[in-house]
């Protein structure tokens, strides 16, 4: 519920018609190492207020840092991953300013000396084209505790009386990836910026550093927007030599679906603002995802000062030419060209490629694959009645289906009865339904549910006899060469069959006895 | 031994107990009788553990007992500044900020006395955070020195010498950031070593300045406090800047005392102009001795040392306006509401109980690091104190290429007045221009005493410098000076400090 | 270089979180005003080309495998607390600020 009243906007494309935008995105990764970033803490999700913290994530008195061997590798991994450069030796940096969830008042973080930096990340946008965004930096950090704002009508911090804090999440282990000015978009904008961080998202979780879970926090996006005059192609020399404009930064936006709205927004709000013969106040805006905008938060003033130095209590960080050699050996294939690579093995089109994406059912697909299914079955059973569940649900399907227990192995199983003509497609059909109503395994249903092909052909041969028998127009059709006519005979020989016979069989049997 | 166990040294307690001569429980018990007898003039202690500390000796002879093999120092009780973290006893640094505040967690340094089976006594006054050459600026009242009550124990760990000098408690730890271990143990005629920067673990000590603070032994002789120096050093995987290697061979080397052969440095630029001349007229003679005992002694530059104090001062107050960030109200210690505000914000409270809860050396140094880090002075200010520092490194690489060890006196004077230099901050700074190189640099020093200066009576001493990683040589060097020194004495020095209890103590001899 | 102004030191204060009185103010500035001339000596250092030095070891590389430590339990986390409700840290209303 916000309280603020909603900022004149321009409509977008007027906007887009008058304004040039750039963005700069920073994304915050918390990394899913087993301890917090400079103590042993464990870093699990949901643990009792305050159970996790020592020393040292709590800011006592006395207490020191060690760096956790884990997250430099997952931050050069992280940096290696994304074309840059890794820096020979860096430090840590103290980011010093008062806030109760902070429990040192500083965040040990990187300042100008960042353990990666200067480079890129191809992002494919829907219609195959490849932006590709500059990035400047990845820098260690650690996250801060966790505020509940008590008394106040809303849960929020604003009209709050007092909060209680919990400092689990305090120095949890972020890497922040910050991208260089993000020009040449034009109206593009809010699609590259949604592209980017999806393109970050199957990247980091492709390294598995991260859990990415947009919507727990483990991976938080702040997108900076400006506006500057468009005089030209968004691409052309003289529109890239137009200085920025004035930028705003929107915390937390934190769905896939806010960043593209959230920029789209700024664009128009910036637009209004400018149309108008007004300036930008450089800020930070906050995003509310109920009602699609943002909203004033802090002015950035001289007040902001961090007075960085650099960290006494850690050591410089020099990894050897070696060490990040071999962390090099350990990056995955890059989700892009991995993608290429798994539609050409799989066989798929171009279509039927992009909605295995769409749908996020790669991995599961993959995995399917590994268990013995063919690709066609992999894909028609997940985008099927698991895949239109999730997105009823609104959640993902790799989520979803972990949730209620359905694996690869099962799908693969399940398509083993099919092929192996114990089950025909609609009662794979009944038994999907049941190993997700939770009955058990592919096999298990179909035991339970009594569900099997009758591979006795006395029986099947009894009741195409019978359906012939009672179905003499039919037959004759048949027998006179309209063979489609027997697919009516097919449908009553199944229903006879109460479903339990294999259709293939019921033709061959029934055009050898008609023709 | 003598008849009073508390003027025993560490090493003959420690022999004695080895020996079953004497109990922990006896020794730590005398300790205890006589900081109840003493320390109401003293006021070495801000916490004394009496319960405790009868425990821990009772446990470590029932230990001994058994027949369990223990350390050197087992059943020789210890005072402990208040500076470090001890579970179940107050930590409160001197300040009203952490005014009874009990830690859930032990520093390495304590773990270790505690492992090592060292009873300890209780915590130690100190300037509060350390900032300070004389306790006055303890939240709780000043230490005064046992050689004349009405003048300062040093500081920060004025608690710690005094405690030694009044024979409460054999051994003592300190932390050194700017000289705290070694200008309170000059003034009180005393041994205090600051080791090799990394050479103790910093885990649980309070932090005043990240890259300067030490943790060291003290103790009454250069031996006992090289006993202790082994007990409380050596490698710890909670603190980054750690050393990894074992602690140097410093009992040896006290042992041996040998200083033949040994080339040592005069440092040309601390000694001269502001020394009081009692005071370089010990250091000379000490000097001769050394020469006289077998080592070479040559006059050696450090020009960049002017600029010590200068940088000291910026980077100092830079890391402590940091490291002070966390005491705010929010998770531990002091949280006071400001007057008159009706439903104050967290940062009104933070501000009102930093006002209240600091004193004013602590906020003036706060609000000089708060400066020298902004945005716009860094570069004049924290940025140039930081390539100082690196020149001053030099000016030591470069000393010891032509030498083993470098020699200064510790202070340039003896114990001031309290209240004295009260008012005036860089007067008081002024203290610790020969100690604030080593900081700087990392290197190790020690302080011994030289002998009592002739205008007023009062102990003066004289500093040993090594390069990093060779404090043995300070034990070398000190040992054999100390030996020497005893020897035209006559007895240990502390035998001629006023008698407390004496109304002539205070006076002052 | 300049000395400080009492607005100076007031900021200063501000950013230090320190609620500093009149008086205080009033004296702060004119002891600050005398050590900042003192420290302001490091300017005439020969530093021309100097690296700034910001740790006395020359250590790298320190790192402690990602192995989870026992945590102090929330009782013991909570035990210095000014004010604890619901195994939280309990702290006077935050200012809205980000």
């Amino acid at each position: 519920m916000s309280t603020a009243t909603a900022d004149a906007v321009m409509d977008y494309d007027e906007a887009l018609a008058k304004f040039d935008p750039v963005m700069g995105l920073e994304v915050h990764v918390e990394l899913h190492t087993a301890t917090k970033m400079f103590c042993g803490c464990p870093t699990e999700f949901g643990a009792e207020p305050n159970s996790q913290v020592c020393p040292v994530c709590l800011g006592l008195p006395g207490a020191l840092p060690v760096v956790n061997e884990k997250g430099v590798e997952s931050a050069i991994r992280i940096g290696l991953a994304l074309n840059c450069e890794i820096a020979q030796w860096c430090r840590f940096a103290r980011k010093n300013y008062f806030y109760p969830d902070m429990p040192k008042n500083f965040q040990t973080s990187q300042y100008d000396e960042p353990i990666a930096y200067n480079g890129h990340l191809d992002v494919e946008l829907e219609d195959g084209t490849v932006y590709r965004v500059e990035i400047e930096r990845a820098h260690m950090e650690e996250d801060t505790g966790k505020s509940l704002h008590v008394g106040g009508a809303t849960g929020r911090i604003h009209g709050a009386d007092h909060s209680l804090v919990d400092y689990n999440r305090a120095g949890i282990p972020l890497i922040e990836i910050v991208t260089k000015p993000m020009v040449g978009a034009g109206e593009r904008a809010p699609e590259v910026a949604k592209a980017y961080v999806s393109a970050l998202r199957d990247l980091l979780r492709a390294l598995d550093v991260s859990d990415v879970k947009m919507e727990q926090g483990s991976m938080r996006c702040d997108a900076n927007v400006s506006l500057r005059a468009k005089v030209g192609d968004p691409t052309s020399p003289e529109q890239l030599a137009v200085p920025l404009g004035t930028r705003t930064e929107t915390k937390n936006v934190n769905s896939l679906r806010s960043v593209e709205r959230a920029v789209r927004y700024e664009i128009s709000r910036h637009a209004a603002i400018l149309d108008d013969g007004g300036s930008i106040l450089q800020e930070t805006r906050h995003w509310h995802e109920d009602t699609g905008i943002t909203t004033s938060g802090r002015v950035k003033s001289d007040a902001e000062d961090y007075r960085y130095f650099p960290e006494p209590d850690l050591v410089p960080v020099a990894p050897t030419r070696e060490t990040v050699e071999a962390l090099r050996g350990t990056l995955p294939e890059n989700p892009a060209s991995r993608r290429k690579r798994l539609q050409s093995d799989w066989g798929y089109s171009d279509l039927e490629m992009r909605d295995v994406i769409n749908a996020g059912a790669v991995e599961l697909i993959e995995e399917t694959v590994a268990a013995g299914a063919s690709a066609g079955a992999a894909r028609k059973w997940w985008l099927g009645e698991p895949s239109r569940r999730a997105n009823a649900e609104g959640q993902d399907i790799v989520t979803y289906a972990a949730e209620l227990g359905l694996t690869p192995a099962h799908v693969a199983e399940l398509d083993g009865l099919v092929t192996s003509g114990r089950l025909n497609d609609s009662m794979a059909r009944q038994v999907l339904d049941g190993v997700l109503a939770g009955e058990g395994t592919p096999t298990a249903v179909a035991d339970a549910r009594g569900l099997e092909l009758v591979q006795d052909d006395g029986a099947l041969e009894a009741a195409v006899d019978k359906v012939i028998e009672a179905n003499p127009d039919i037959a004759a059709k048949v027998r006179d060469g309209k063979v489609q006519a027997a697919g009516a005979l097919i449908g009553q020989v199944m229903k006879e069959m109460k479903g339990q016979a294999d259709a293939g069989k019921a033709r061959e049997l029934i055009l050898t006895k008609l023709t | 031994m003598p008849t009073d166990l508390t003027r025993a040294t560490a090493s003959a307690l420690a022999d004695a107990l080895a020996a079953g001569t004497v109990s922990s429980v006896e020794v730590t018990q005398a300790h205890l009788d006589r900081i109840a007898a003493v320390d109401g003039q003293v006021h070495s202690y801000l916490h004394v553990d009496t319960e405790g500390a009868i425990g821990q000796a009772r446990a470590v002879d029932e230990r001994r007992r058994a027949g369990e093999s223990l350390g050197a120092l087992a059943g020789v009780p210890i005072a402990v500044k208040d500076v470090m973290t001890t579970t179940g006893l107050p930590t409160t640094c001197g300040s009203k900020m952490l005014e009874g505040w009990v830690p859930p967690y032990d520093a390495t340094v304590v773990t270790k006395l505690r492992e090592a089976g060292l009873p300890i006594l209780g915590k130690t006054n100190m300037d509060e955070f350390a900032m300070g050459s004389s306790t006055e600026h303890s939240a709780y009242g000043p230490s005064r020195n046992p050689w004349d009550l009405e003048r300062i124990p040093g500081g920060s760990g004025g608690g710690s010498s005094s405690v030694l000098a009044s024979f409460q408690a054999p051994l003592a730890t300190g932390t050194d950031t700017g000289g705290s271990i070694r200008q309170p143990a000059a003034v009180t005629a005393t041994v205090g070593t600051k080791p090799t920067y990394g050479g103790v673990s910093r885990y649980g000590l309070v932090a005043l300045a990240s890259s300067l603070d030490q943790a060291g032994p003290c103790g009454r002789t250069v031996l006992d406090t090289a006993l202790l120096h082994a007990v409380m050093g050596g490698h710890d995987p909670m603190d980054s800047t750690s050393i990894e290697a074992p602690v140097p061979p410093v009992v040896e080397a006290a042992r041996n005392a040998d200083v033949k052969g040994m080339r040592i440095g005069v440092v040309k630029e601390l000694g001269g102009e502001g020394y009081q001349p009692g005071v370089r007229a010990r250091f000379d003679e000490s000097v001769v001795l050394l020469e006289e005992l077998g080592a070479e002694v040559v006059e050696v530059s450090c020009p960049n040392f002017d600029y010590a104090l200068a940088a000291y001062y910026l980077i100092l107050p830079s890391e402590a306006s940091s490291n002070l960030a966390k005491f705010d109200a929010m998770r531990y210690g002091l949280r006071v509401l400001p007057d008159g505000v009706d439903d104050p914000s967290a940062e009104q409270v933070m501000a009102a109980t930093r006002d209240a809860g600091f004193g004013p050396e602590v906020k003036r140094r706060i609000i000089l690091g708060t400066y020298a880090l902004s945005s716009g002075y860094y570069d004049a200010y924290y940025g140039s104190a930081q390539k100082v520092r690196a020149l001053i490194a030099r000016d030591f690489n470069n000393a010891y290429e032509k030498v083993d060890v470098l020699v200064s006196p510790t202070a340039p004077t003896t114990a001031f007045r309290l209240g004295d230099k009260l008012e005036d901050p860089m007067a008081m700074y002024l203290n610790d221009i020969a100690t604030i190189p080593a900081n700087l640099a990392g290197v190790p020093g020690m302080s011994i005493p030289s002998g009592l200066a002739d205008e007023d009576g009062l102990p003066a001493g004289i500093q040993i410098l090594a390069p990093a990683t060779k404090d043995e040589r300070l034990y070398s060097v000190g040992a054999a000076l100390e030996a020497a020194l005893v020897d035209r004495w006559g007895g240990p020095i502390l035998d001629r400090a006023p008698v407390l209890g004496d109304t002539a103590a205070v006076k002052g001899a | 270089m300049s000395s400080l102004s009492r607005d100076d030191v007031a900021h200063l204060a501000g950013l230090a979180r320190i609620g500093l009185s009149d008086a205080e103010l009033d004296r702060m500035v004119g002891e600050l005003g005398v050590i900042l001339e003192s420290v302001a000596k490091v300017q005439q250092a020969p530093t021309d080309g100097v690296a700034p030095m910001s740790h006395p070891m020359p250590l790298t590389n320190v790192t402690r495998p990602d192995v989870v430590r026992p945590s102090l339990g929330a009782e013991a986390a909570l035990s210095g607390a000014p004010e604890v409700d619901q195994q939280r840290f309990s702290v006077p209303r935050i200012l809205d600020e980000d």
